[in-house]
Parts: structure tokens; sequence; C-alpha cells
């Protein structure tokens, strides 16, 4: 931390970099479901078109200040969760500020972007938006109990809340890694991982045809275009989180493409073979067993102190 | 009781000059930009088409194929989205009764700027089966502009593509100004639609 | 089906029984039996089900059919009762107390024919047609074809083709004007 300006340099350089990742990687995605469907799909690069489309909508109309700054807090929550976790374990460029913030405030991140959005797509005054918000908060919510379990594992087992020592305990071959020595909390945080990636069984609060695409109900042109964006950041700062704790974090980027991509496709390929739950179903999914698994977590590591 | 039922079902008419109420605004001409910048938008609106899946007409079971795998439009870049103000082409698939155009106008009016309609079957060109029918329209282009016109009755989901790909072309040559025809002739459009609309419950302009 | 029609002849002076086939049988009551007549089949014949309830327009005889086709579960049978009302006071007993879904059809008759049926919860509100101005489009004496040039800007350039005189002009010229020179001649003559 001898200079700030180099570390914020750095930090657009890897915003940069995972900005873009995230974009290819939801256009992957969106090839792979479609495969798996049976059907060509849209080309890797069409995340890419559709954010200039959006940014190339010549009229845009809004509800208010709450309605403009709804994209921006989830925008900024996307931001966060990504600025405060060592991307790339070791490397120079690719610290951000890990130095400073813990998971504690990476929690508080997943959460903060959802809160900001329940506020601005509130504003909008249509229906099926705060339909999409209480869907959508109460997937989250829930999802966030045994991600919140297996973070309490995970600090009891390495005595602090900081990502950047959790994956330096975890250096070292596939041994060190959390995977391997706390099954029980990586079991229940990957159980999280489904709820949190929004893709099905748990995505109701998008789904299209229940309530016409939930939250982002009014959003249009430049609005849209910020929440595409933050679903690229989004999705790929959550993986490298769950990757950083549970998988041993990363020494390079061909590492950390690699695991981060496997833990996508994981769901992914549980989203595409999977009907939608209802939310009633998914919360009750989301306390029984996953729960159950972080309280286990949690509790071996009550006794074995 | 039908005296009760009818009191609860009254409806009750706002006053829809209202500025604090409705947006009085009507809606403005943007213009298109000559450099290279509009090229690219261009390009992004014609590769990226997201219509808004409202189907009007016994023509939106035509649509329902388009998205399975043996046509699959999604390799175009055509994706449906379920509300007006995220989509940009409006497909009115198969006859319009004067209800139905009434919703139709108020869905047109909520899409922004770039935005395209492609009139599906012969009863949008000229009224089709229904041509001396009471109830449905016969000219779609008098009530609000259209880009293109896939004839047929009804046309098949590969006629359907093929109108697709005719109205990227215009979009990439710059034609696909629909929203600034509807703004600079608003007062002519807007004669023609209440001119059928008898009963006229919404602002003029639904923006 | 032969009891049925007998007791229905007694209790209703039911006149014009047609029986369209082995289970299903028209008849015309009076417009003041109508109410009791469907009261009747449904409560003690098991005629549970009103699939239709329709109008037609008899403008020479200046008058309105209205037909309740009625189907029994039990037996599969079904019964068609029909009545006619006068066509310069249209107005008859809803039924809606029977089958709530009379109510739909009694709103859409009283937009489309402008039979009224007092009593019907919300039977004057728009169904199909908002803002109608015109006498009901489905009456006899509407001009739908004037109404529609006039109003909806018919495209210029609609035309018919006899579907026979244009096979035969596309696809035997020589025949065709031999046939039709022939045909001129002997009218002629």
């Amino acid at each position: 931390m001898d200079n700030f300006w180099t570390t914020l340099l750095y930090a657009f350089l890897s915003m940069f970099v995972i900005f873009n990742y995230g974009m290819l990687l939801g256009g992957v995605v969106y090839k792979i479901i479609a495969r798996v469907h049976g059907r060509f799909g849209p080309p890797v690069w069409q995340p890419y078109v559709n954010l200039l489309k959006v940014m190339g909508v010549r009229t845009a109309i809004s509800h208010g200040i709450m309605f403009w700054l709804g994209p921006v807090f989830r925008f900024a929550g996307g931001i966060g969760l990504f600025l405060f976790m060592p991307v790339v374990f070791g490397s120079v460029w690719m610290q951000n500020f890990s130095f400073s913030g813990d998971l504690l405030l990476v929690i508080y991140f997943i959460f903060f972007g959802q809160l900001g959005m329940a506020l601005g797509a509130a504003e909008s005054g249509h229906p099926y938006s705060p339909m999409g918000i209480m869907r959508g908060l109460a997937q989250v919510t829930v999802s966030e109990v045994p991600f919140a379990l297996a973070v309490i594992a995970l600090a009891a087992q390495h005595g602090t809340l900081s990502i950047t020592e959790i994956v330096a305990a975890q250096q070292g071959g596939i041994g060190n890694w959390n995977m391997m020595t706390n099954p029980v909390a990586t079991l229940a945080g990957m159980m999280a991982f489904l709820g949190m990636m929004m893709h099905a069984p748990f995505n109701l609060h998008l789904a299209p045809q229940e309530i016409p695409v939930g939250p982002p109900t009014e959003y249009h042109s430049n609005f849209l275009g910020y929440m595409q964006a933050n679903r690229a950041f989004f999705a790929s700062a959550k993986l490298i989180l769950f990757m950083n704790l549970f998988f041993g974090g990363a020494t390079n980027i061909p590492v950390l493409v690699g695991k981060t991509f496997t833990l996508y496709m994981f769901a992914v390929f549980v989203g595409v073979v999977n009907p939608r739950f209802t939310l009633e179903n998914s919360i009750r999914w989301f306390i029984r067993i996953p729960t159950a698994t972080g309280i286990i977590a949690v509790l071996i590591y009550t006794f074995k102190n | 009781m039908t005296e009760a039922d009818n009191e609860e079902n009254k409806i009750i008419k706002p006053d829809f000059s209202d500025p604090e109420l409705f947006c009085t605004a009507l809606p403005k001409e943007v213009p298109r930009m000559n450099n290279i910048i509009q090229k690219f938008y261009d390009w992004a609106q014609a590769n990226s088409l997201w219509l808004l899946a409202f189907g009007t007409g016994c023509g939106s079971i035509e649509m329902r194929p388009l998205y399975t795998a043996r046509y699959d439009i999604s390799r175009f870049g055509i994706a449906p989205r379920p509300t007006p103000r995220q989509s940009n082409l409006f497909i009115i698939s198969g006859y319009v009764s004067v209800k139905t155009l009434k919703r139709i106008i108020r869905s047109y009016e909520q899409m922004q700027n770039p935005k395209f309609v492609i009139g599906l079957g012969s009863c949008t060109i000229n009224g089709g089966m229904y041509w001396d029918s009471y109830n449905t329209i016969n000219r779609l282009d008098h009530y609000i502009p259209v880009d293109v016109y896939v004839a047929g009755c009804m046309p098949r989901p590969e006629a359907l593509i093929a109108g697709f790909d005719e109205l990227k072309k215009r979009i990439k040559e710059g034609r696909g100004e629909g929203a600034n025809e509807y703004a600079k002739n608003f007062a002519w459009y807007k004669a023609n639609q209440k001119k059928i609309i008898k009963d006229w419950d919404m602002p003029d302009y639904n923006w | 089906m032969k009891e049925l029609i007998e007791r229905l002849r007694s209790k209703f002076n039911a006149k014009n029984v047609k029986e369209q086939r082995k289970n299903f049988v028209f008849i015309t009551v009076a417009k003041k039996d109508l109410e009791g007549c469907v009261l009747y089949l449904k409560e003690f014949e098991g005629y549970g089900h009103l699939t239709l309830l329709t109008a037609l327009d008899w403008i020479e005889k200046d008058q309105f059919e209205l037909v309740y086709h009625l189907h029994n579960y039990s037996n599969k049978t079904d019964v068609s009762v029909k009545t006619f009302i006068d066509r310069k006071n249209p107005t008859m007993v809803s039924i809606n107390n029977l089958w709530a879904g009379a109510r739909v059809y009694e709103r859409e008759i009283k937009e489309l024919f402008g039979i009224d049926f007092p009593g019907c919860p919300r039977v004057n509100d728009p169904f199909a047609l908002e803002g109608w101005q015109e006498i009901p489009p489905m009456r006899k004496d509407f001009d739908t074809k004037k109404y529609s040039e006039e109003t909806y800007f018919p495209r210029p350039g609609r035309y018919t083709k006899d579907n026979v005189a244009q096979m035969e002009e596309q696809l035997y010229p020589v025949e065709a004007e031999v046939k039709n020179g022939i045909a001129k001649t002997v009218r002629k003559k």
C-alpha cells in the first residue's frame, strides 16, 4: 500500500478485466443453456450487443430520484463486493482493496444492491416491481442463512474473517482447501450458492412468465444498461468469493478462469435440468437441508474448541 | 345485489390533463446523429431485437415456434421481453379489434424511441378476411407506424424470420425511424385513433 | 326422450318439437313459459349445464329468437329451448340466478343484439365493443360492410375473382372461350 494511486489504477484494471470476463461468461452460459435445449443459441458476444443497444436507446423515462438511484445502488453493490476481495492471490495488480474489509462487509454488499433495487423499483409504481422485489428479497434472505452459517464455520476454523488470510491458509495443494478441511461448511455454502446465482430452480423473481421480469419491470435504456453491466460484475464477484472461500483461491488468471467457470457450470447445470421452485418451496428447501448442514458445520467447531 | 355491483364496478374517469397524475408531455422527435456512432448503434439495434410478448391476434401462435429448437430466433439475438419498456420490436400478430387497438397504442407509446413494428398477416395490411367486419381495423399503418409487413394468413415462422431479416436491413440502412415518424405526425395518428376509439379513457400520450 | 317431450308438451305447451338426433331435441316455448321450462329441466330432469345461450335476428318476422342449449351429463342428451320475443321491445327474463355463467352470455347478447335482461349484474357494461355508438352490430339492419368502409380506411385495390373463371382463364383459355361462345349463342336463341 505504498501508493494509493497505483492501487486505484490496478483496481480499475482488474475491474475492466472482470467486467469483460463476466460478459463473456454470460454469453457462454446463454450458449450452453441453448445447447441443452437443443438450440444454437445466441452468439457469445450477445451480452455486449445487448448492452450497446440499451445504451443507444434515445429516450428514457425517469420516475424520480430513487428510480434513478436503484440501478446505481445495485451497481455499487456489485462493485463493492468485487473490490474488497483478492481476485488473484499473491498477484500485485489483482489484489483490489482486500487489505481492508472482510467477510462481514462482503455479506453486507451482497444484500446492499438488492435493497437499493427495492427502493428504486418500488418508486416506479408498477405493481409487478414490488412483487418481484418481495420475492427476490425473500430468496436472497433465505439463501443468506446457510451462507452465513458456512461463513461462521470458516471463521471459527481459521480464526479470522479476512478473506486474504483465509485464502492464504488454503495454499499448498488441494488437501489444504476448505473443500477438504471443512466439507460440511462447503456443502452448506454451495447450496446457498445455488440460491444466489439467480438460475433455476431459484429464479422465480426473474421469471418472465409468472411476473413480467420482476424488479426491473419498469427499467429501460441506460438504467437497464447499468443492471446488465452489474449482472456481469456481480456474477463474477460472487464466483470469486466462493472460489476464495472454499476452493483455495487462485494464484494466476488461468486458474481463476478455470475454477470460476467450473463453479458457474455447477449452478447452470443444476438450473437447466430443473424446473423453477415457487417461492414457498424454495424457502422451505433452504431452511431445511442447507440450513441444517450449516448448523452442523457450526456445531462441529463449537465442540471442537 | 345488482345495484351494489354496479356501484362497485363503476369506472372512475380521472382528469387526464392533470399534470400531477399524468404526464401531459407529447412525444418528441429525437433526430439521428449522422456519424459513425449512430451506425454502430444501428448495428447493435439490428442485432439485439427484443420483441414484446403481446399476442394481439391469432398470429401469436406462430410466434411460439420461433423460440423452439426448430427455428430458434435467439441465433439472431432476438429475445422475448414481457414489458414494453425494455422491448424495441412490436409484432402485431393478426387481426386488431378496436378493443385491442387501445391496448396496442398504450403499449406502443410506452416503448422507448428506436422502436419497430412488424405487421404480421394479411389482417394488418388490408383487413384480410375481416375486411368488412364492424370491429377490426383494416390498415394498421393509419394508427401506428409500421416498418415491415409480412403477408399471409397465417404466415409461417419462416416468413416471420424473413421479415426479421428485412427489418434488420432497414435498421442498418437507417430507415427504422418509426418512433420519430410517430412524433412528427402525432396529430394525424391521434385523430385516426380517436376516430374509432369512441371511449377514449386514457391520456393522449402514454409516454 | 319421448317421455320428456311429452312432459314438456303437457307442462309448458312445447311446440315445434324437432328431434335432431335421438339424443338431441329442439323445442319452442312461449316467452312467459321459458324460465319455468328451463328451471324445470335443470332441477327435475338433470339438465344442469347451460352449453350456450344465443340469439337470432328474424327481421322479416320482426322477432328475435333466443336459444337456450342445455346438456344432461347423466344420460348425455341435449335439449335446445327456443323462444321468440318482440323485436320492437326486446326484453327477456334473466336466468343469471340459475347459472352464473349466463351473465356473460346475457351481457354479450345485450351488446350485440340490444336485447335487455333486467336484473342481470353488469349487463350494461361493454363486453367486446368499448364505446359502441351505432345500433347493435349483429342486428340484420346494421350494414357492417358500409360501416367498415366508412370507419376503417379500406385499402384500395381489393377485388374478387370467381374461382372457376380464374382457373379457366389461367389453364384452358381457348377451351373456355369456346365454351363461353357456345353458351352465349345458345342463350341468344
